[in-house]
C-alpha cells in the first residue's frame, strides 16, 4: 500500500479550518463597511452600516438563530440533522405563552418552554434511534407534527401574552439593553454563555468525544462500545432544549406564542452550522464557526439593507454564500482524503 | 493467428509493494482459461488492469494482435472486455431489460425505442438459453444466479469478446452453478474467450481446459488442467520462500480463558465450538467468504448471534459490543478505513474511544492525563506521528494499524480478536506486529489471529483453525499443518 504523503502545512490547514468562518465573516463585514462608507461619502452623509446601533442590532438579530444553531451544531456533528428546529421553537413559545396568558408564575412559563423544547428533541432522538429512519425524514415529519400540535394548543390563533410577561424576561430581547454597560441585549449574552457551555461539552467531556465519534464513523463508534442510542437521544434532546430557549426569545420578542411563526427558519439555522464548517456527513463542526455563520447571514442582511440592495438580492447572496461555503468545505475534505 | 487476448509481462507497484511482478496470460477465442492463486497473489490487480480500472507500470496487452491499452473502464468495454464480479453490478430497482440495456439504450432524440430494445434483449436471452427470464421483472426479485445471467446478457449486448468471471460461484447454489457452466460453454461456442477466477479447484476442472497460476504477483505456471494433479496445482499456488521475518516471543499457554460453544450467526458462521487459553495464539484461516470475519463479528456481537454461547473466564456477556468489551474482548477490524478507525479524528481519540472512563471526572475529560497515556502507547508501539492530536488520515497504513492495536491494548482486553492485522502494511511493520502479538501472549493475553496469509499464521500461531463455508473444518497445532494441507482443507479436497 502506498504511504500517505504528509500534508505540507498541517498547522495552517488546521487554522483555516477553525478560523475559516471567522475570516469569512470579517471579510464580508469589511466589504460592506467600505461599500457603505463609499456610498455615504458620495452622498455627503454618514455611513449607516457600522454604527453602534446597527452593530448592536446585527448581533441582536443573530441571537435566536444562534441559540438554536448551537443545538443544531451538536446534531450535525453527530451526523444528524433537525428540520423540526423552527417548528419546535414556535411550539415552545406557544406552550409558554399558554401558561403566561393564564397568569401562572413566570417560572412555570419558562419551564414550560424549556420542557417543551426538550420533549421535542427527545421525540426526535427516540424516533431516529428506534425506527432507524434517517433523521432527515424523521424530523421532516416531526416538523409538521409540531406545527400541528402548536395550532391545536393555540386553537388557531396566536396566544397573546401582552402585558403578562415579566419585565426581566422581556429584557432578553430588548435590543438596547438596560443598564447600558451591557452593550448588547441579555439574549446575546445568554447565547454567548450557552456557546461556551456547548464548546466545553464538545471538547472537554466524554459525551463530546462520543458525539464526534458517532458522526465521523458510526461503525468505529459501535466497535468501541459507544452507546449509539443513548448518545443520539441526548444529542437531539439537547438540540430540543436549545430550541426551547430560542422559543423564549421568540415569545418575548413577539409577546405572543404563534405556532406558525418562523416559517422556514430551520434552514437559516442549518445554514449557520454549514457556513461555519459543519459537515452534513457528520464529524465536523464548531461552535465558533456556527456563531460566525449565524452572524455572517445577519451582516449580509444588514449590509444589503444599508446599501439599499433589494431583498431579492439579499436572498440570492445568502444562497450563494451557503453553496460556496459547502463547496470549499468539500474541496478541503477531498484533499484530506486523497 | 494471434491469440484473442494476450497479456505479456505485466508489472504494477503500489508504493513499495510489487503487486504484479511479471504476469503473462493468453486466452484463445472459445476457451475458458482458469486463473488460480492464493488470496493476494495478484489476481484482482491483474483483472483491474485488464478492465482499465488501473493502468500497468510495464508490459503490454493485445486483443487479436491489436494493441490494447485501456485508459478507463469505458475503453475496456468498447474493446469488448467485460467483467462479471463477485459483487454484482446491477441497479436493483430497474427491470431486467433496463439493466441489460443500461448505458446503451436504443433510442432516438433521447426517447427510448422500447420495441427495438425488447427485441435485442430477448435475442440475447435466447442466445444464453434462458428465454424464460421476463424482461419486465425487477432485478431485485431475481435470485443471485438469475441476476448473474442478467450481467452476462449485458456483456453480450455490449458485444463482449472477452468475459472475466471473478469468483462467480461463491454465492450460488449448486443448481445455479451448473446452469452457469452451461452458459459459459455456450459463450465459448460463440468464440468468446473466458477468464475464470476461482478458489474452488474442482469447479475449475469442471469448467476450464487450461490454467494459469499466479503466486506473489508472478505467473508461475500454465498448462492443461488434465495434465496436472490437484497436489501439483496447490503446490504451485503456495510454494514460496519463508523469510526470516517472523520474530518469535516465547510464551506458554495457561488456563482456558475463552469458551465458544455452538456459535452461529445469521448466515455464517455455523456451529463453531472452540476454546482458547491464556497465552495462546490461535490462527484462523480459510478462503474469502469462509466465515472468518463473520466469526469474529459474532464473537464481538457486531453481527447478530443466532445461537450458541461465548464466555470469557467466568463471564457470559450480553450480545452487545459494549458488554463484550467490558468482559475483556477487543476487536481490530479488517476494514481500517470503513470501520476500524474514525479517519478524521485524532490518534488520541481513536486510541481511547473504547475506554475513556479512566480519564473521567464526572463526565469531564482529564485531557492531560489522557495525553500522557496516549504518548506512552505511541512510544510502546512506535507509532510515527507528530503528536497525539494528529488525525488518522495523515498516517501511513502501518501506523494506522498500530493505533488500532494500541486501542485494544489500552482497553486492557484479555482476548484480542485481530482480523487481518497485517493486511496492506509494509514488511517492517508486519514483523513489529508479529513480535507484538507474541509479547501479548507472553503476558497472558489470548489472541485470535485471522489471516489469509498461511505463512504468517504457521510462523506466529500456536494452533491454526481452518474454516470453509462457515464451518470449522479442522484445528491442529501449527507444526502439524503445511501450507498445502491448509489450502486443501480450506478448498475442501484431500491432498
Amino acid at each position: 500500500m502506498s504511504e500517505l504523503p504528509a500534508p505540507s502545512t498541517p498547522a495552517l490547514r488546521r487554522l483555516t479550518t477553525v478560523a475559516g468562518p471567522l475570516i469569512w465573516l470579517m471579510l464580508v463585514f469589511c466589504i460592506f463597511w467600505v461599500a457603505d462608507e463609499y456610498r455615504a461619502k458620495a452622498r455627503g452623509a454618514e455611513g449607516r452600516f457600522a454604527t453602534t446601533a446597527s452593530l448592536r442590532l446585527m448581533v441582536h438579530n443573530t441571537s435566536l438563530v444562534g441559540v438554536a444553531a448551537l443545538g443544531m451544531t451538536i446534531v450535525i456533528i453527530a451526523g444528524g440533522i433537525d428540520l423540526s428546529a423552527a417548528a419546535a421553537i414556535a411550539l415552545s413559545a406557544t406552550v409558554a405563552a399558554y401558561f403566561f396568558r393564564a397568569e401562572y408564575s413566570p417560572l412555570v412559563g419558562v419551564s414550560a418552554a424549556l420542557l417543551t423544547g426538550l420533549l421535542t428533541g427527545l421525540v426526535n432522538g427516540a424516533l431516529v434511534s428506534w425506527l432507524r429512519v434517517v433523521p432527515f425524514i424523521v424530523t421532516l415529519g416531526t416538523m409538521t407534527i409540531f406545527r400541528g400540535v402548536g395550532r391545536e394548543i393555540a386553537e388557531g390563533t396566536p396566544i397573546r401574552a401582552f402585558g403578562k410577561l415579566p419585565e426581566w424576561l422581556l429584557a432578553i430581547e430588548r435590543p438596547v439593553p438596560e443598564p447600558a454597560w451591557l452593550l448588547v441585549s441579555p439574549g446575546v449574552w445568554l447565547m454567548v454563555v450557552l456557546a461556551i457551555v456547548v464548546a466545553a461539552l464538545l471538547h472537554l467531556t466524554i459525551f463530546g468525544r462520543h458525539v464526534y465519534a458517532i458522526g465521523s464513523n458510526e461503525a468505529t463508534a459501535r466497535l468501541c462500545g459507544i452507546g449509539l442510542t443513548k448518545t443520539r437521544i441526548i444529542v437531539y434532546s439537547l438540540a430540543g432544549l436549545f430550541a426551547g430557549v430560542a422559543g423564549l426569545y421568540n415569545l418575548t420578542s413577539l409577546s405572543e406564542g404563534d405556532p406558525n411563526s418562523l416559517p422556514g427558519r430551520e434552514l437559516d439555522i442549518i445554514a449557520a452550522v454549514v457556513i461555519g464548517g459543519g459537515s452534513l456527513n457528520g464529524g465536523r463542526g464548531s461552535v465558533m464557526g456556527t456563531l460566525s455563520g449565524a452572524l455572517l447571514m445577519q451582516v449580509i442582511r444588514h449590509g444589503c439593507r444599508s446599501l439599499g440592495v433589494p431583498t431579492a438580492y439579499e436572498q440570492i447572496i445568502i444562497g450563494v454564500i451557503v453553496i460556496v461555503a459547502v463547496t470549499l468545505d468539500q474541496i478541503r475534505q477531498r484533499r484530506l482524503n486523497r | 493467428m494471434p491469440a484473442l487476448l494476450e497479456m505479456h509481462d505485466i508489472r504494477k507497484s503500489f508504493g513499495a509493494t510489487k503487486a504484479l511482478d511479471g504476469v503473462s496470460l493468453t486466452v484463445q477465442g472459445g476457451e475458458v482459461m482458469a486463473l488460480v492463486g492464493e488470496n493476494g497473489a495478484g489476481k484482482s490487480t491483474l483483472m483491474k488492469i485488464l478492465s482499465g480500472a488501473e493502468s500497468a507500470d510495464a508490459g503490454r496487452m493485445s486483443i487479436l494482435g491489436e494493441t490494447y491499452a485501456p485508459t478507463g473502464p469505458q475503453d475496456a468495454l468498447a474493446a469488448g472486455v467485460s467483467m462479471i464480479y463477485q459483487e454484482l453490478n446491477l441497479a436493483p430497482d430497474l427491470s431486467v431489460e433496463d439493466n441489460i440495456m443500461l448505458g446503451q439504450e436504443a433510442g432516438q432524440f433521447g426517447l427510448l425505442r422500447r420495441a427495438e430494445q425488447r427485441c435485442r434483449v430477448s435475442e440475447v436471452l435466447d442466445r444464453l438459453g434462458h428465454p424464460e427470464l421476463e424482461p419486465k421483472t425487477l432485478v431485485n426479485r431475481l435470485s443471485i444466479g438469475a441476476q448473474q445471467l442478467v450481467e452476462i446478457a449485458r456483456a453480450l449486448v455490449m458485444q463482449a469478446r472477452v468475459i472475466v468471471f471473478d469468483e462467480p460461484t461463491s454465492s450460488l447454489t449448486r443448481h445455479d452453478v451448473e446452469r452457469l457452466f452451461v452458459v459459459i460453454h455456450s459463450l465459448c461456442e460463440d468464440g468468446i474467450g473466458v477468464v475464470y477466477i476461482s478458489h474452488f479447484l474442482e469447479e475449475v476442472r469442471e469448467v476450464a481446459k487450461r490454467y494459469t497460476v499466479l503466486r506473489d504477483g508472478q505467473s508461475v505456471g500454465t498448462g492443461v488442467l488434465d495434465d496436472v494433479s490437484e497436489q501439483e496445482l496447490v503446490r504451485l499456488m503456495v510454494d514460496r520462500d519463508v523469510d526470516d521475518m517472523f520474530p518469535r516471543v516465547p510464551h506458554e499457554p495457561g488456563d482456558v480463558l475463552l469458551h465458544i460453544n455452538g456459535l452461529s450467526g445469521r448466515h455464517s458462521p455455523e456451529d463453531i465450538s472452540i476454546e482458547l487459553r491464556r497465552g495462546e495464539i490461535l490462527g484462523i484461516t480459510g478462503l474469502v467468504g469462509a466465515g472468518r470475519t463473520e466469526l469474529l463479528r459474532c464473537l464481538f456481537a457486531l453481527d447478530e448471534v443466532k445461537s450458541g454461547s461465548v464466555s470469557i473466564g467466568t463471564l457470559s456477556p450480553a450480545a452487545t459490543p459494549k458488554a463484550r468489551i467490558r468482559a475483556g474482548l477487543g476487536l481490530v477490524s479488517e476494514d481500517r478505513k470503513g470501520e476500524g478507525l474514525a479517519q478524521t479524528r485524532s490518534i488520541a481519540d481513536n486510541m481511547t474511544y473504547s475506554r475513556l472512563s479512566p480519564y473521567s471526572r464526572g463526565g469531564w475529560l482529564r485531557l492531560g492525563e489522557r495525553r500522557t497515556q496516549v504518548e506512552h502507547w505511541m512510544g510502546r508501539l512506535q507509532v510515527k506521528a507528530r503528536s497525539p492530536e494528529q488525525s488518522i488520515v495523515e498516517l501511513s497504513g502501518g501506523n494506522q494499524q498500530k493505533v488500532a492495536l494500541a486501542r485494544v491494548m489500552h482497553q486492557e482486553a484479555e482476548v484480542l480478536l485481530l482480523d487481518e492485522p497485517t493486511r496492506g502494511i509494509d514488511i517492517g511493520t508486519k514483523a513489529e506486529i508479529y513480535r507484538l502479538i507474541g509479547e501479548l501472549a507472553a503476558t497472558g493475553k489470548a489472541v485470535i489471529f485471522v489471516s489469509s496469509y498461511f505463512t504468517e499464521l504457521l510462523s506466529v500461531c500456536d494452533r491454526v483453525a481452518v474454516m470453509s463455508r462457515g464451518r470449522l473444518q479442522d484445528v491442529r497445532g501449527a507444526s502439524e499443518w503445511t501450507e498445502e494441507t491448509i489450502l486443501s482443507t480450506a478448498i475442501g479436497t484431500d491432498v
